[in-house]
C-alpha cells in the first residue's frame, strides 16, 4: 500500500487557523516542523514525565469550593519507542484509561510532560497540536457507542480528511476510504453501509480504518478486543499486528487481559491506583515479575489449562482498589499487600531498579516500585 | 440423535427428596424467537444434565444459546416472542414445561436460583440491599420485615461482606462491582437452593475481584453441595472450576467432555479452533489462529452442520447432514465416558 505511506506534504500545507493563537507564528512553525519531520534514530518517539491528572472534587453550587481531588493518573513516566507496543494493564480505577486521554490531548494534564519528538505536547496549541493530534489518533473499546449510527462507513472513516484536508485533497477521498477498507480486511463495496449492518469485529475493523485514516505513527488503543468475542478477537488482533509491521506503527495498548496484552506487546507497565508499579519487557513482567502486585495480578489469571490448576500457586488479594481520592500514605498497594511492614507506609517506593538486581544480569532487574521486591514466578506452574 | 448422558430418568414421585437421577435434565429443547425478520432458532435440541455437587460449564460465544437456555430453564423467557416448541426440563423427576405457573413460581428461587452478569443492573437501584435480599424470605417464608432484615445481615456475613451490620442499608450504587456480585450470590444463596445458574458472573469484574468471586462460589457450592450451570465464554475461567464442559455453537451443544479431556484433545473443530485463538499467559506465541467468518445468524443458520461455513475440515458431507451427538471414543474404540462431538469427522479431529 504505498499510498498510504506517509505523504510528504509540506507543513504549510495546513490551512489557516483562524483560532487565537498564543505561540508566535515563529516558533510554531518551528514546532509543526518538529513534529513533521521522521523520528531521530534511537530516540523515543513519546516520552512521557511525570504525568499527573487530577481532577478537582468540589462542594457547594454557586462558590464551588476545592474540597480534595480524584488523583486518576498521579505521576506517571514511559518510553514508546517507533514501531514498538507498550501495553498498560491494571484494574478499573487505576488511572489507565485517563493516560489515553492526556496522551490524546482529550483532557489538559495537571503538571507533567508528554515528550513527542522533544515537543511537549500538554503546551502546544493551534497549528502545532494540530499536527500532533494527526500522527496520535486512537481506536476505542466499544464499536457499538464510538461510530455515529446515523453516518455511512464512507463518512465515518472519511471524517478526519475534514479536519485534515491535507492528506487527502477532496476528489480523492472516496478512493482513500475504500483502500483503507481494503487494507482492514472490509469489502470496499460496503463503503455506504451504515454501522448498524455490522457485526462487532467488523465494526471494530471500521474504527481501527478511522484511526489509519491519516497515516498517524501512534495508535492508542483503549480496550480495543474486550467486546469482542474470543473468536474474532483473534482475528482482530492478528489485523493490528499485521498493520503495526505494514506502517511502522507504535502502540499503546491499554487492556485488562493480561494474556492478550503479552501476546502483541514488547514491553508491558503494571499500573495501581493512578501510578506505574512495574514496567518491563513482557518477559521480564510475566516470567520474573518483582512487584508483590504484578505477582497477584498475574496469579489471578484464570489459565485454560485445567492441569495448572492445583498445582498454581494463586495470590487471592484481599479487599478492593481504595479510593483514588483518597490514596494510602507510602506505597499505594500497601492495604493490600502481604508483605507491607511500617516503612511502606511511610516511604514512597520509587519506579526503579530494586537496589538487590542492580548491575546483575537478570531479567528480574527491571523497573518496579516496591522496597520488597522479590522475584517471583507465579504464570508456570511449579 | 443420540445423547450420550444416558440415564435412567423414570419420573420419581412426587417430594421425593433423595431422587436418585440427576437433578437436571434438560432433554432435545428448542426453544425460537418469532421476530420481524423471521424466526430466530436460538436453541436447537440441547441436552444436558447436572447432578447435586456438579459444575457444568456451558461454553459459548455470544448468541449461541447459552443464556436462552438458562432462561427456559429458569423460567423467565419472555414469551412472546420467546416459544418454546419442544423438549422437556426434568427438575428432579418431573417436567418443569408441564407444571403451572404456581409451581414454577414455588420453585423459582427456592430451588433453583440464579445469578446474573450485571449485578449493577439487576439490582434495584432505588431499593436498599437489605431489603432486596430480605424480600426472598419475606415473600416466600412470610418472615417479617424485622426478621428477614436480621436474615439479609446473615447472608452478607456469609458472602464476606465486611461490616454487614452497618451496610445493610446502603443502596447498590454505594457497593464495589465486586461487592454487588457477592450481593447477587447472596440472593441466590438466600433459601439455599439445590441448583444455582450463574450466567456469566465475573464477566464485568477485574482479574483479582474475579478470582475472589469465583473462589466464594466454589466454597459455598461445595458446603451446600448444591449443582452449578456456569454460563460463560472464558475458557480460563471454566478450566479453574468446572467438572464437565458443554461447548454450545448456534444453539446446539457441539462438545461435550470433562473438563482435562477437553483442553488435552478437543474432538470437535470448533473447540479446537478456540483454544487455539487465545493467547498463554505462561508463553508467547507467533501470529495466533483465528477461526475464520462470524457466528451465524440464527434466522439464517447454514444448512448442515451449523459450524461448515468456517470450519477447516468441512466436506460435503457437512453441508447437507446434520451431524448428531456422536459418542466419542479410543482409536482402539475404547469408551471416553461423557465426551461427545457433533462433528462428522470427530474421528481424524481428535486422533489426528
Amino acid at each position: 500500500m504505498a499510498e498510504l505511506s506517509k505523504s510528504n506534504e509540506p507543513a504549510d500545507a495546513t490551512p489557516n487557523v483562524s483560532e487565537v493563537e498564543t505561540v508566535d507564528a515563529a516558533t510554531e512553525s518551528e514546532a509543526v516542523a518538529a513534529i513533521e519531520a521522521p523520528v531521530e534514530r534511537g530516540e523515543p518517539i513519546l516520552q512521557v514525565r511525570n504525568l499527573v491528572k487530577h481532577f478537582p472534587l468540589t462542594q457547594g453550587i454557586l462558590f464551588k469550593k476545592q474540597i480534595g481531588a480524584v488523583k486518576a493518573v498521579d505521576g506517571v513516566s514511559f518510553d514508546l519507542h517507533q514501531g514498538e507496543t507498550l501495553g498498560i494493564v491494571g484494574e478499573s480505577g487505576c488511572g489507565k484509561s485517563t493516560v489515553a486521554k492526556l496522551l490524546m490531548t482529550l483532557e489538559t494534564a495537571t503538571a507533567g510532560e508528554v515528550f513527542y519528538k522533544g515537543q511537549d505536547i500538554t503546551k502546544l496549541s493551534g497549528r502545532a497540536l494540530k499536527a500532533v493530534r494527526r500522527n496520535i489518533q486512537m481506536v476505542f473499546q466499544d464499536p457499538y457507542t464510538s461510530l455515529n449510527p446515523r453516518m455511512t462507513v464512507g463518512d465515518i472513516i472519511g471524517e478526519p480528511f475534514d479536519i485534515h484536508p491535507e492528506v487527502a485533497p477532496k476528489g480523492d477521498r472516496r478512493r482513500k476510504v475504500q483502500e483503507l477498507l481494503d487494507v482492514v480486511g472490509l469489502n470496499p463495496e460496503y463503503i455506504n453501509r451504515y454501522p448498524h449492518q455490522f457485526s462487532g469485529g467488523q465494526r471494530q475493523r471500521i474504527g481501527i480504518a478511522r484511526g489509519l485514516a491519516l497515516n498517524p505513527e501512534i495508535i492508542i488503543c483503549d480496550e480495543p478486543v474486550s467486546a469482542l468475542d474470543v473468536s474474532v478477537q483473534a482475528q482482530v488482533i492478528n489485523l493490528m499486528e499485521k498493520l503495526q509491521d505494514e506502517f511502522n506503527l507504535s502502540y499503546i495498548f491499554i487492556a485488562h487481559d493480561l494474556s492478550i496484552v503479552r501476546h502483541i506487546s514488547d514491553r508491558v507497565g503494571v499500573m495501581y491506583l493512578g501510578a506505574m508499579a512495574e514496567i518491563g519487557t513482557d518477559t521480564q513482567i510475566y516470567d520474573h515479575p518483582t512487584h508483590p502486585y504484578t505477582q497477584a495480578l498475574l496469579s489471578a489469571v484464570p489459565v485454560p489449562d485445567p492441569e495448572s490448576r492445583e498445582g498454581r500457586e494463586r495470590i487471592i488479594l484481599t479487599g478492593d482498589v481504595p479510593s483514588p481520592a483518597n490514596p494510602p500514605s507510602g506505597c499505594r498497594f500497601r492495604t493490600r499487600c502481604w508483605k507491607a511492614q511500617d516503612r511502606c507506609a511511610e516511604e514512597v517506593p520509587l519506579l526503579a531498579i530494586p537496589e538487590r538486581f542492580v548491575g546483575k544480569d537478570t531479567p528480574a532487574a527491571h523497573e518496579s516500585a516496591c522496597h520488597f521486591a522479590e522475584e517471583k514466578d507465579v504464570v508456570h506452574a511449579a | 440423535m443420540t445423547t450420550i448422558d444416558k440415564t435412567s430418568s423414570v419420573p420419581a414421585p412426587r417430594g421425593s427428596d433423595d431422587f436418585g437421577g440427576p437433578l437436571l435434565e434438560v432433554r432435545d429443547l428448542h426453544v425460537e424467537f418469532h421476530t420481524r425478520d423471521g424466526v430466530a432458532k436460538a436453541v436447537n435440541g440441547v441436552n444436558y444434565t447436572v447432578s447435586a455437587g456438579e459444575t457444568l460449564a456451558v461454553l459459548g460465544e455470544s448468541g449461541s444459546g447459552k443464556s436462552v437456555t438458562a432462561q427456559a430453564i429458569m423460567g423467565i423467557l419472555d414469551m412472546p416472542p420467546g416459544r418454546i416448541p419442544k423438549g422437556e426440563i426434568f427438575f428432579r423427576g418431573e417436567d418443569m414445561l408441564k407444571m403451572s405457573a404456581d409451581e414454577r413460581r414455588k420453585i423459582r428461587g427456592r430451588k433453583i436460583a440464579m445469578i446474573f452478569q450485571d449485578a449493577l443492573s439487576s439490582l434495584n437501584p432505588v431499593l436498599s440491599v437489605g431489603y432486596q435480599l430480605g424480600e426472598m424470605f419475606r415473600v416466600h417464608q412470610g418472615l417479617s420485615k424485622k426478621e428477614a432484615k436480621a436474615k439479609a445481615i446473615e447472608l452478607m456475613d456469609k458472602v464476606k461482606i465486611p461490616a454487614a451490620k452497618a451496610r445493610v442499608d446502603d443502596y447498590p450504587h454505594q457497593f464495589s462491582g465486586g461487592m454487588r456480585q457477592r450481593i447477587m450470590i447472596a440472593m441466590a444463596l438466600a433459601l439455599e437452593p439445590d441448583l444455582i445458574i450463574a450466567d456469566e458472573p465475573t464477566t464485568a469484574l477485574d482479574v483479582t475481584v474475579q478470582a475472589q468471586v469465583m473462589d466464594l462460589l466454589a466454597e459455598l457450592q461445595r458446603e451446600y453441595n448444591m449443582g452449578l450451570i456456569l454460563i460463560t465464554h472464558d475458557l480460563g475461567v471454566v478450566a479453574d472450576v468446572a467438572d464437565k464442559i458443554a461447548v454450545m455453537y448456534a444453539g446446539r451443544i457441539v462438545e461435550t467432555a470433562p473438563v482435562h479431556e477437553l483442553y488435552k484433545r478437543p474432538a470437535h473443530p470448533y473447540t479446537k479452533g478456540l483454544l487455539d485463538s487465545i493467547p498463554r499467559l505462561d508463553q508467547k506465541g507467533q501470529e495466533l489462529y483465528a477461526i475464520k467468518g462470524l457466528p451465524p445468524n440464527l434466522t439464517r443458520i447454514p444448512s448442515g452442520c451449523a459450524f461448515n461455513p468456517r470450519c477447516p475440515m468441512a466436506q460435503d458431507i457437512c453441508r447437507t447432514d446434520i451431524p448428531a451427538l456422536f459418542p466419542v471414543t479410543e482409536r482402539d474404540g475404547g469408551e471416553l465416558p461423557g465426551r461427545g462431538s457433533a462433528c462428522h469427522f470427530w474421528k481424524e479431529t481428535i486422533h489426528g
